[in-house]
This record gives structure tokens, C-alpha cells and sequence, in this order.
């Protein structure tokens, strides 16, 4: 069952010197799989999520030929329509959990906050509720970090906090926008596997946005490579060697390998043909 | 090692047991050498402005013998660092010498005129924050639109104009023509001696009295220069709170609090706010102060019998005690101020609390 379906979407910006455009027709749909998507700084992946969620500020164009959510058309849906969808049916984790949780509300109430946004639950089933969240992303002593404030939480706990926060109103579909970017490695791949087991026992619909191409390629189950506001490859996870771009190619190519002396270290071609 | 590991476990156990006596400690030590520093600088201005305190009481014809007397007798004989101590003492012991201008104890006149500063300052800061911050977040939130302008040169205005000018004007338009304000001081002379004031706020005493006409009266006296300092503080509060905003608008956890599915609303007066209201405090807190200093050129326009006139008052025909005594004064508002604003800015934000 498809749950987003994306058609030529664009995200332009007006600007001074002219439009900026950093989605120049992106196309993809979703259903309930994991579907990556990776490129550079700049690549326009990270604004294809937010276009999707509608944060883009409010300077951004986007147009698209289609973008629809469960029968429900983005652009043409009201802001409280979108405000309900946001949370309530698709979530978003962002990247750094230091700078995306608000540092003067406890954890407790900053994940109450979203359930009590989207359903009306009474205050202390919407604390049991939040109790199990915690353990659902299986910070052991849920009671004590539900009155902790966000600064008083590793980075690792703060990322499982946000999870929670944003899948606590039981959204079918998450965008992770490089969630484990600004973690330590050896938390990653802890993060990384209760997102996972979250979004498959849900049987969520998930968009994870990053410029780890090995990690996406070990997470997801198709993948989009995305080029200077397009996608320029799209391929299943698993047929990664493969490849057939050039430009993923050469991604493919800069991962560095264990025991292996590479003189001179490969450099990414970018061909401005790609981009046409 | 084993010897180093014992003395640092000790020190570190003898820490915990200090640490709430220490807090209380520290905070004794702040105030005390922070009064102390305030102590110093009046006392050594005091001694170093070009007035002689014994002619400033016998007057410049007095016989050489009876300055002699009243120098000894005031202990301006004495060593620098002796009369500093007796002047420690003086003040510790509540005594801040006698006023030369209306010949009675400093501290009596202070307490005297100092409620009505108080309560022309509070006025106006409670009206500059209950305006200032909802324009502020307004400016901040509509960033560059029209709203954004006429905040911005509101500001700009209460900035610039000269306040002894729109007081004049003010009292042109609401007294002289429109009759909706009364004038001049604090309360009407009928009932200036049938009414007895306990605290000396007269808005606040007529109120817990029960005296509607009083309050009324009060009220109509004080409006006028208690908006105008309002609008003073208001112009630095808006700006501030813009910038706050701004700064806390652009945040990441604004951006999750949207894709939570939170109203403007809530994001704007809820997260943001409340995380731009700690560095607010300060702001407030210190255009409180400012007002506490007696606003000279508001109550001189208004007569307003408060500490900004007292001083300039009692400066004008260089009676010392009573300039010190005020200074003094404004010194111990600005501390338990900024003690206040510091317990505040605790409270607020969680990050500045010692566990």
C-alpha cells in the first residue's frame, strides 16, 4: 500500500540574486519499507523532508505535479490539516537531540506534549504512555529520565528521547533526518537498531535521510541517490554494487576499506551533466 | 597512590558536607563585600568632593575655635582608615548622619521619599513589561513586516524623545485640555492630611484600606508619569525581547516543536517565550533599577516627592549625608535586584541550577 507518493517536487527560494533551487523534481513513492536517501551537503535531501512535512520556512516555493499523503494532498491541504498530519501521522527525527529538544521543559513533558497534541488522553495515562515510550526505546529507568531536563542526558539517550517524543502519537510514517549524524559511533548503531525495530514492529513507512552511504545501504531497503536537487539513481539496497551512475560510483568508491593502502585516495567526479 | 586517593576521597566527602553551607556561605560573602565595595566608594567620595562638612553646619562665620570643636566632634581629625570604621559602624548601626537641608535623620527622610519612587517604578515597569514583551514577541514573530516597523520605531521613540518634554506634553493633553489626569504630586491636598498611609505606596495603602476615592485620586496622579516611565522602559524591554525571540525562533527545538504538530501559538508563547524569559529577567530587572534610582526629571515635572528628587535636592545645596544616605539607598536595591533576578534566572533555567 502506497502511503506518500511524490511527483516532480521542487523547492525553490527566492533570493537576491536570483532563485535558488534545491529540489529540482524529485519523484519517489512510499509505502510501508524503508526507503533511503543520500547525498552530499546540498544535495536537497534533507529539504525534500521538510517540504514533505511542510517546514520549509515560509520563503520557500514548492510546487509538485503530485505530493500526497494517504489520499490527502499536501499542497493543497489547510495548515491546521497539516499541523494535525505533522506528529500525529508523520513524524520527523532531526539530527542533533543537544539542539532539537526544548532545554527548559522536562523530557516527560516535551513527550506528553505531542501525544496530548493529537489525542485527548487524560494526564496520567498520558504519563503511563509516556513511561512505556522510554522503555520502548529502552532507556532503563524511565522514571527518573522522565524528570530529567535534556541537557542532563548523553547525546544517545537525548536521540531516544526524541524518537520517542515523535512516535509517541503512533505516526505511520517517519522521516529521519540524519539521526545519527551527531551521535559517537559506538551509540549509532544502538540508536539506530531500536529505530529500527520500532518502525518494523509499527510496520512504519520510513524515509532516512543521510550522507552515510554504508549505513543506509545496510538499513534500508531501496535507496535514492540524490544530486544537486535530483535523484540521479534509484536502487534496491542490496544491488548497491551495481550501481550504474557514475556519481554513485564514485560514492561507493570514497568509503574507505579496512587493510586496504589506497595512494592517491579516489576524489568524488562531479560532471555538471548530471545535474541536467 | 593509595595515600593520594584517601586524601582526595576525604577532601571531596568534606566537600558534600560543606556544600549547602557553602551556598549560603557564598552568598553571605557576595553580599557582604559587595556592600562593603558601596560602603568605600561613598565614603571616599564623601571625603574627596570639595565640601567641608563642618562649614556646611556651623555655616563660613562660625569662630575658628567652635570649627575646631565640631571637627573634632565629627571626627574629621581622625585618620583616613579611622573614620572610615566609625563611618562602617555609623551605617551598620542605621545612622546616616542628619540632613543639613531639613535637619533630620537621613534615614528618616529616605524612608520617607523612598516608597514613592518605589511605587512610581513598579507602576511603570508593570506597564512596560505588560506591553513591552507581547510587542517584542509580536515584532520577532512578523519579522520585517509593518507590525515589525512600528514596534521597532515605537521603541526607537521612547529611545530618543526627551522624557521631561512628553511629560510637559502629556500634561498639556490629559490635564490642561482633557482634565483625565490630576495634578501636581501624589494625592489631592483634601486628602493628603485625612488619610494615614502604612507603607507609604499611597495606591497600594489606599487599596488594602478600602478607600475607593483615595485610590481613585492616587491612581489619577500617578497614571500620567507612572505610563510615561512605563513607555521608557517599555521601548528597551521590546527591543530586547525582539531579539530574544529572533534568536530563539531560529533554534532546532522550534523546528521539532512544528513537526510535533504544535500550534504557532504554543511554539511562539510557550516554547520560545519561555526560553527568551531568561535572559529577560536581566533585562527587566535591571530597567526596574534604573527606575528605583529615582527618575530626576519625571517627578521634578510631575512634583512627585520621590528619592530622584530628594538627591538632587539635597546635592544642589551640598548636603552631603543625605546624598550619600540616598546612595546608599539605590546601592541596596541594585543588589537584592540582581540577587533577585539571579534566584530567578535559576528558577527558569534549569541549566544554571547547581544539583
Amino acid at each position: 500500500m502506497t502511503l506518500l507518493t511524490v511527483e516532480n517536487l521542487k523547492v525553490h527560494y527566492p533570493t537576491r540574486t536570483g532563485l535558488v533551487e534545491a529540489v529540482r523534481g524529485v519523484s519517489f513513492t512510499l509505502g510501508r519499507e524503508r526507503l533511503g536517501i543520500v547525498g552530499e551537503s546540498g544535495s536537497g535531501k534533507s529539504q525534500t523532508g521538510r517540504a514533505i512535512m511542510g517546514l520549509t520556512p515560509p520563503s520557500a516555493l514548492i510546487t509538485a505535479d503530485r505530493l500526497d499523503y494517504a489520499g490527502i494532498d499536501l499542497l493543497r491541504a489547510s495548515a491546521r490539516q497539516r499541523r494535525s498530519l505533522r506528529g500525529g501521522r508523520i513524524a520527523m527525527v532531526l539530527q542533533d537531540p543537544k539542539y532539537s529538544l526544548d532545554p527548559v521543559m522536562t523530557i516527560g513533558k516535551q513527550i506528553v506534549e505531542t501525544l496530548r497534541t493529537h489525542a485527548r488522553v487524560p494526564g496520567d495515562e498520558a504519563r503511563r504512555r509516556a513511561l512505556e515510550m522510554l522503555e520502548a526505546v529502552q532507556i532503563r529507568d524511565p522514571e527518573r529520565v522522565y524528570d530529567l531536563y535534556p541537557h542532563e542526558v548523553s547525546g544517545g539517550m537525548g536521540q531516544r528521547v526524541m524518537i520517542a517524543m515523535m512516535l509517541i502519537a503512533g505516526p505511520e510514517m517517519l522521516i529521519a533526518d540524519e539521526p545519527t549524524s551527531a551521535l559517537d559511533v559506538t551509540v549509532q548503531l544502538e540508536v539506530l537498531s531500536i529505530l529500527d525495530r520500532l518502525v518494523r514492529d509499527r510496520g512504519m513507512g520510513l524515509i532516512f535521510i543521510s550522507h552515510d552511504l554504508r549505513l543506509v545501504s545496510s538499513f534500508c531497503d531501496r535507496v535514492l541517490v540524490m544530486y544537486a536537487g535530483r535523484v540521479v539513481e534509484e536502487i534496491a539496497a542490496g544491488d548497491l554494487a551495481h550501481a550504474k551512475h557514475p556519481y554513485t560510483r564514485g560514492l561507493i568508491d570514497c568509503v574507505p576499506k579496512l587493510g586496504e593502502d589506497r595512494h592517491p585516495l579516489p576524489v568524488l567526479d562531479r560532471k555538471p551533466e548530471w545535474a541536467q | 597512590m593509595a595515600v593520594i586517593d584517601a586524601t582526595e576521597g576525604s577532601g571531596r566527602r568534606r566537600a558534600r558536607f560543606l556544600k549547602p553551607l557553602s551556598g549560603v556561605l557564598r552568598f553571605a560573602v557576595v553580599i557582604l563585600t559587595t556592600y562593603l565595595g558601596l560602603l568605600a566608594v561613598t565614603f571616599f567620595i564623601g571625603r574627596v568632593v570639595p565640601v567641608d562638612p563642618v562649614l556646611a553646619v556651623l555655616g563660613d562665620r562660625a569662630p575658628a575655635s567652635a570649627i575646631a570643636r565640631v571637627r573634632a566632634e565629627m571626627g574629621l581629625d581622625l585618620p583616613l582608615w579611622q573614620q572610615f570604621l566609625l563611618y562602617l559602624k555609623q551605617v551598620l548601626s542605621g545612622n546616616l548622619g542628619n540632613s543639613v537641608l531639613t535637619s533630620r535623620p537621613v534615614l528618616e527622610d529616605v524612608m520617607r521619599v523612598f516608597p514613592a519612587t518605589l511605587e512610581l517604578a513598579t507602576f511603570g515597569t508593570i506597564v512596560g513589561t505588560a506591553i513591552g514583551i507581547p510587542l517584542g514577541v509580536l515584532a520577532a514573530v512578523k519579522r520585517g513586516s509593518i507590525t515589525d516597523q512600528v514596534v521597532r520605531l515605537i521603541g526607537l521613540a521612547g529611545y530618543s524623545i526627551p522624557i521631561f518634554w512628553l511629560a510637559l506634553l502629556g500634561l498639556v493633553l490629559f490635564y490642561a485640555k482633557l482634565h483625565w489626569v490630576a495634578f501636581p504630586g501624589r494625592i489631592d491636598v483634601t486628602y493628603e492630611y485625612t488619610f494615614t498611609p502604612i507603607t507609604g505606596m499611597l495606591l497600594f495603602d489606599a487599596l488594602i484600606q478600602r478607600e475607593w476615592d483615595v485610590a481613585w485620586d492616587v491612581f489619577r496622579h500617578i497614571v500620567l508619569p507612572g505610563c510615561l516611565l512605563g513607555y521608557f522602559s517599555l521601548a528597551y524591554i521590546s527591543r530586547m525581547t525582539r531579539s530574544f525571540m529572533l534568536n530563539e525562533l531560529g533554534q532546532e527545538y522550534i523546528v521539532a516543536a512544528r513537526a510535533k504538530g504544535l500550534s504557532e501559538q504554543r511554539i511562539i508563547w510557550f516554547h520560545a517565550l519561555r526560553n527568551a524569559a531568561v535572559p529577560l529577567v536581566t533585562v527587566v530587572a535591571l530597567s526596574y533599577a534604573g527606575l528605583l534610582e529615582g527618575s530626576v526629571l519625571t517627578e521634578t515635572v510631575f512634583s512627585w516627592p520621590g528619592l530622584g528628587l530628594y538627591i538632587t535636592n539635597s546635592l544642589q545645596n551640598a548636603d552631603m549625608n543625605a546624598v550619600l544616605g540616598g546612595t546608599i539607598v539605590i546601592g541596596s536595591v541594585f543588589i537584592a535586584l540582581n540577587l533577585f533576578s539571579d534566584f530567578l534566572y535559576r528558577t527558569l533555567d534549569p541549566r544554571t541550577r547547581v544539583k
